[in-house]
Order: C-alpha cells, then sequence, then structure tokens
C-alpha cells in the first residue's frame, strides 16, 4: 500500500539507480542526474547525485552505456582480426591500446619485434600521447567554461593528427601496430615533417602557461578542489596522471619498462599538491617529457626491417597459455590479459582501462563539493566513456 | 595582515588576465589556420587511408590483379568483401572428346584457364579501414584510395562494386565522383 506521495512517485519516476540512491527523511535533498547528456561528461556517462542546495551529498556513476561488448568480441575475432577494436577502446590514445594487445600477442607467442619497430612504436605512441594531452586540455577547460583554449590546443592537434596519419592513414581511430612490427616505415616526409615540429611544440608551452596555466580565474577555480591523497588512489588502483598529481612517482614506462622505454632519459613529472591543478600541471609537463623522449628516439632509431620475417597471418594459431602486457597510456596504465587454448581465436581477452579505476573515485572525492567543482573534478580525471565501457 | 596579504594576491592576480588577453590579441591578429573546406581542400590525402580499391594488372588496366582466392573476404574482420569468380565456361563435346583422347594417349592435359574475378563487392558501412585485407592479398591487388570526401543520403552508396569502378578508372573516369553503385 502506497502511504504517501512520495513512496509513489518513487515508484514511477527513475530507474533502479535512482531507487537505489534513497532521498533522505526530508524534503531538503533532490536526486538528479548528471548525464548521460551532460556537456562535461564527454560522452554517455551518467552521474545520481544527492544534491543539498549547490553542495553534492552523494554521487554514483552509473556505467554501460557505451557498452560494446569489446572482450567479447576478442573470444570471436582471431588474433589480427582483434586490431581494429583496440583502436576504439581509447580514441584519443589509440596507439596505447595498439601496443597493449600486441604487446600480449607477442609475448604469448614470443614474436620478436625488430629493433626500428620498437623505436617507431615509441614515437607514434608519444605524438598520441601529446595529441592526447591537448584534446583534455581543450575539453578541460571548456567544461570550465573557458572556450578558446581548445582552439589553441586542436590548432596543434591537428598538426600532430597530420604527421600521424603519414605512416598509419588514419586520424582517430588507428590501427597501426601489427604483431611482430609496424605497417608502414615512417617515411622521411615523417621524420622531418617531426623534427620541425618539436620545437614548434615547445614554443607553444610558454604561451599556454601564460594564456591558462597562470589565469587567476582558472587557479581560483581548480586549486584545492579535488584532493585525492594517495591512499585513496592506492585503494582505488588509479594510475597515470591521477596518481601522479597526487605526488606518487608511478609510471609504467620506468615501472616495469617494456620495449627501448629503458634507453631514454625522461622524468615523471609529478605534483604534491593532490588537486585539479596538480592533474593539470603533470599532464602539461609530460607534453614536454613525451617531446624528449621523441627527440631521443628519433636521434637513435637504427636502420632496418620494420615488420619481423614470418610475423604471424590472420589464421595464426597461438600457442596454449597466457600472458599479460602493461603499458603506460595518457590515462594510466593499460593492460591487457590474453588466454589462449591453441586455437586462432583467444579463449579469453581481458582489457585493464585506467579510466575505470580512475572514475571510481570519484564517488568518494565529489561527496561535499559543490556542483561547478565536481564538474572541474571529473574533467581533471580525462575520461574516456567507451574505455571505461569497453 | 593575513587579509591584506590575501588581497594583494588577488590584485595582482589580476595581471595574469592582462598576458593573457595579450596573447588573444596576438593570435587575433594572425593569419588564419583553418581551411574553409567547400572553397579549399587540403593537399595531404595522399598518405590517407580511404575506402579499399582494386589494383589493376600490370598489362591491362581493367584487369584487376585478382587471383581469387578469396583470402581477403576471410580476413576481414567484419566480413565486408564478397568475393567471387567468373564461372568457368562449359566445355564443348568437342573439347571433352579432345581431353579424353589425349589422355588416352598419355599426352599432358591442359590445365583449365585460371579463375577469372566475376564479382567483388565492397561494403564500406561495414569496413573499419584496418588493412588486414590489404595485408593478406598475396598479389597485392587491394590498395587502400584517398577518397575523404564521402557522403550520401543512401546507404547502398556506400556498397561499392569494385570491378566497375576498376573500369571506371582505367576509362579515365575519376574515382569518388562517379562510384559505381551496386
Amino acid at each position: 500500500m502506497l502511504h504517501t506521495e512520495r513512496e509513489y512517485s518513487k515508484l514511477i519516476a527513475g530507474d533502479f539507480y535512482t531507487h537505489h540512491m534513497e532521498p533522505g527523511p526530508d524534503d531538503r535533498t533532490m536526486i538528479l542526474n548528471m548525464g548521460p547528456q551532460h556537456p562535461s561528461t564527454h560522452g554517455v556517462l551518467r552521474i545520481v547525485i544527492e544534491i543539498d542546495g549547490e553542495y553534492i551529498l552523494r554521487a554514483e556513476p552509473v556505467l554501460g552505456y557505451l557498452h560494446r561488448m569489446q572482450e567479447k568480441m576478442g573470444e570471436l575475432k582471431t588474433y589480427l582480426q582483434y586490431m581494429p577494436n583496440m583502436g576504439r577502446v581509447d580514441y584519443l590514445h589509440a596507439l596505447a591500446w595498439n601496443w597493449a594487445y600486441v604487446g600480449a600477442v607477442e609475448r604469448l607467442g614470443g614474436i620478436e619485434v625488430p629493433e626500428r619497430a620498437q623505436y617507431v612504436r615509441v614515437i607514434t605512441t608519444e605524438l598520441n600521447r601529446i595529441s592526447s594531452h591537448l584534446l583534455w586540455w581543450g575539453a578541460f577547460l571548456l567544461d570550465l567554461g573557458a572556450f578558446t583554449p581548445i582552439l589553441y590546443a586542436f590548432d596543434d592537434r591537428e598538426k600532430i593528427l597530420d604527421l600521424l596519419q603519414i605512416p598509419t592513414g588514419s586520424r582517430l581511430t588507428l590501427c597501426y601496430f601489427r604483431p611482430g612490427g609496424v605497417v608502414n616505415d615512417l617515411t622521411k616526409d615523417f621524420i622531418d615533417g617531426l623534427r620541425e615540429f618539436i620545437p614548434h611544440m615547445r614554443s607553444r608551452l610558454p604561451m599556454y602557461k601564460g594564456l591558462v596555466t597562470d589565469n587567476i580565474i582558472l587557479r581560483k577555480r581548480v586549486e584545492g578542489v579535488g584532493i585525492i591523497t594517495e591512499e585513496t588512489c592506492r585503494r582505488y588502483g588509479a594510475t597515470g596522471p591521477v596518481v601522479r598529481g597526487s605526488g606518487l612517482a608511478y609510471d609504467v614506462r620506468r615501472a616495469e619498462p617494456y620495449s627501448v622505454y629503458d634507453k631514454f632519459d625522461f622524468e615523471i613529472p609529478t605534483d604534491k599538491e593532490c588537486d585539479a591543478m596538480g592533474r593539470y600541471n603533470v599532464r602539461v609537463a609530460e607534453i614536454e617529457q613525451s617531446l624528449r623522449i621523441i627527440e631521443q628516439a628519433l636521434d637513435a632509431m637504427p636502420d632496418g626491417p620494420h615488420m619481423v620475417k614470418g610475423a604471424p597471418k590472420v589464421k595464426w594459431k597461438a600457442p596454449a597459455g597466457e600472458s599479460y602486457f602493461a603499458v603506460e597510456g595518457a590515462r594510466g596504465k593499460i593492460g591487457v590479459h590474453v588466454v589462449s587454448d591453441g586455437s586462432n581465436t583467444p579463449y579469453r581477452v581481458k582489457l585493464r582501462a585506467p579510466g575505470f579505476c580512475n572514475m571510481s573515485l570519484f564517488a568518494e572525492v565529489a561527496r561535499g563539493v559543490l556542483i561547478a567543482d565536481a564538474v572541474a573534478i571529473l574533467g581533471s580525471l580525462d575520461l574516456v566513456i567507451p574505455e571505461l565501457d569497453r | 595582515m593575513n587579509g591584506i596579504s590575501q588581497m594583494w594576491k588577488n590584485i595582482s592576480g589580476l595581471w595574469s588576465l592582462i598576458v593573457g588577453l595579450k596573447i588573444t590579441g596576438k593570435y587575433f591578429v594572425c593569419p588564419q589556420v583553418t581551411v574553409h573546406y567547400p572553397r579549399k581542400t587540403v593537399d595531404n590525402l595522399s598518405t590517407f587511408r580511404g575506402p579499399v580499391e582494386l589494383v589493376a594488372s600490370d598489362n591491362d588496366p581493367t584487369k584487376p590483379k585478382c587471383i581469387v582466392c578469396l583470402q581477403c573476404a576471410g580476413a576481414c574482420p567484419s566480413g565486408c568483401l564478397t568475393v567471387a569468380a567468373k564461372p568457368a565456361p562449359k566445355p564443348t563435346a568437342e573439347e571433352i572428346k579432345a581431353k579424353k583422347e589425349a589422355e588416352a594417349k598419355g599426352e599432358k592435359v591442359k590445365k583449365a584457364a585460371p579463375k577469372e574475378l566475376g564479382t567483388f563487392r565492397y561494403d564500406f558501412t561495414l569496413c573499419s579501414l584496418c588493412g588486414t585485407c590489404v595485408d593478406t592479398c598475396p598479389v597485392g591487388s587491394l590498395q587502400f584510395s584517398s577518397d575523404a570526401y564521402l557522403a550520401s543520403r543512401n546507404k547502398e552508396d556506400f556498397v561499392y562494386d569494385l570491378l566497375a569502378r576498376l573500369a571506371d578508372q582505367a576509362k579515365g573516369i575519376k574515382s569518388g565522383s562517379s562510384q559505381s553503385k551496386e
């Protein structure tokens, strides 16, 4: 029996998740949906929030609006046929996912990758990382109400996409790596263009600082907002700029160096402030570090084949067993776990998306903050929704 | 004292706005970096991987290199290629007779002519441009075109008959503007 109007409205309004958010004993609080169509979620992330005025009492992220069964598809396609999926898990840093998957397959099949291909992978992946950070930079500021920075970021990002198009052929959903190497070798056009681009990008960084980083309005908006302690990061398994913005210098490229990353001299930027500004600073500093890695890789890149002889073909059968390979993506640690039963399709593919762990801590961090600050926190986590849902 | 220092911090922070405006002003008078699409187009499409197309054989621009091995159709993750050979012409009664006679004499029998490509249908709506078919082709009969400007109101317009497209290309009709449609 429905005693009150409140109980009745509870039954007809909302869905499972809003019912899960029990309203308080009085009418002081309100249950509200942020998303799935909210401009600050950059996709279809939905957050159910309970608010008291402008303050968030509880926040509950709801996932699954972009679930595409990426892991199940891995069980149905052969090892090589699964490659195009990797460009679509995290479309902003597609090459890191490419690498994580081919790395797992190579480890499984014991495939050697030529030295040159390793360097080509480093160069293209770092370039892709810069483009990802630039887009985040623009989109984050867009969330905070600053419109023009994204236009500056896209100007530079466009140059990177033009460069990446030369070897990969695409601009966004890159499918460039293969078990055993890369599809195309780097051409002279690409290398010349890249050598021109590095000083150009360096010259733009002070401009970004003057335009945005030092801006008093931005600083007032993000400094001290969304404090994530190192301990919280550890509990949720957060990685990438989120954990480095909390002062922990964890980077897969340094912690468990893969490929040729142990040969490069680069720093892991960290920030002790633990707030949204800290994460901002880490990402901007990473652009410079990526440029450093690219420069060193260009100088050290040897000649040779870009694909190993006898690389797996489409119907290639992997030896039975399992393998795990982790790389450092723009958002954190990307891990791919492949289990093989000896047939030409994987038995199981498990994708470890960094965004999922980074997003999980939002529920805790957003408690008690203003709605406007929640947008700043969400933006500073750099979420890519297809990666969360996979 | 604390309040005064805080106030001074806020006021001095206003200088950052002037710095920002100076940058905005500088870029305001810079030449435009964008390309006005319908009036101008970009010129770096040669490396762009557009829809797949057939490669003509070296001695006949109307015939593809394809040997109808069907490996590309099997390799495609989304099954967007439909490849079939032309039905082999039925041997006439005389040919069968001649063949039997030759076999009876113990002579070497001429093998059947190599298969000829009959249909090569390519559904671009399913394609993810991964290049698995191009990598797989043993004779290099597939390549990426550089068509970037594709638009249509009909889904069927993106189901290409690549053989007809190759014939058009041989005639010198520019591909892309006159894609042969199913």
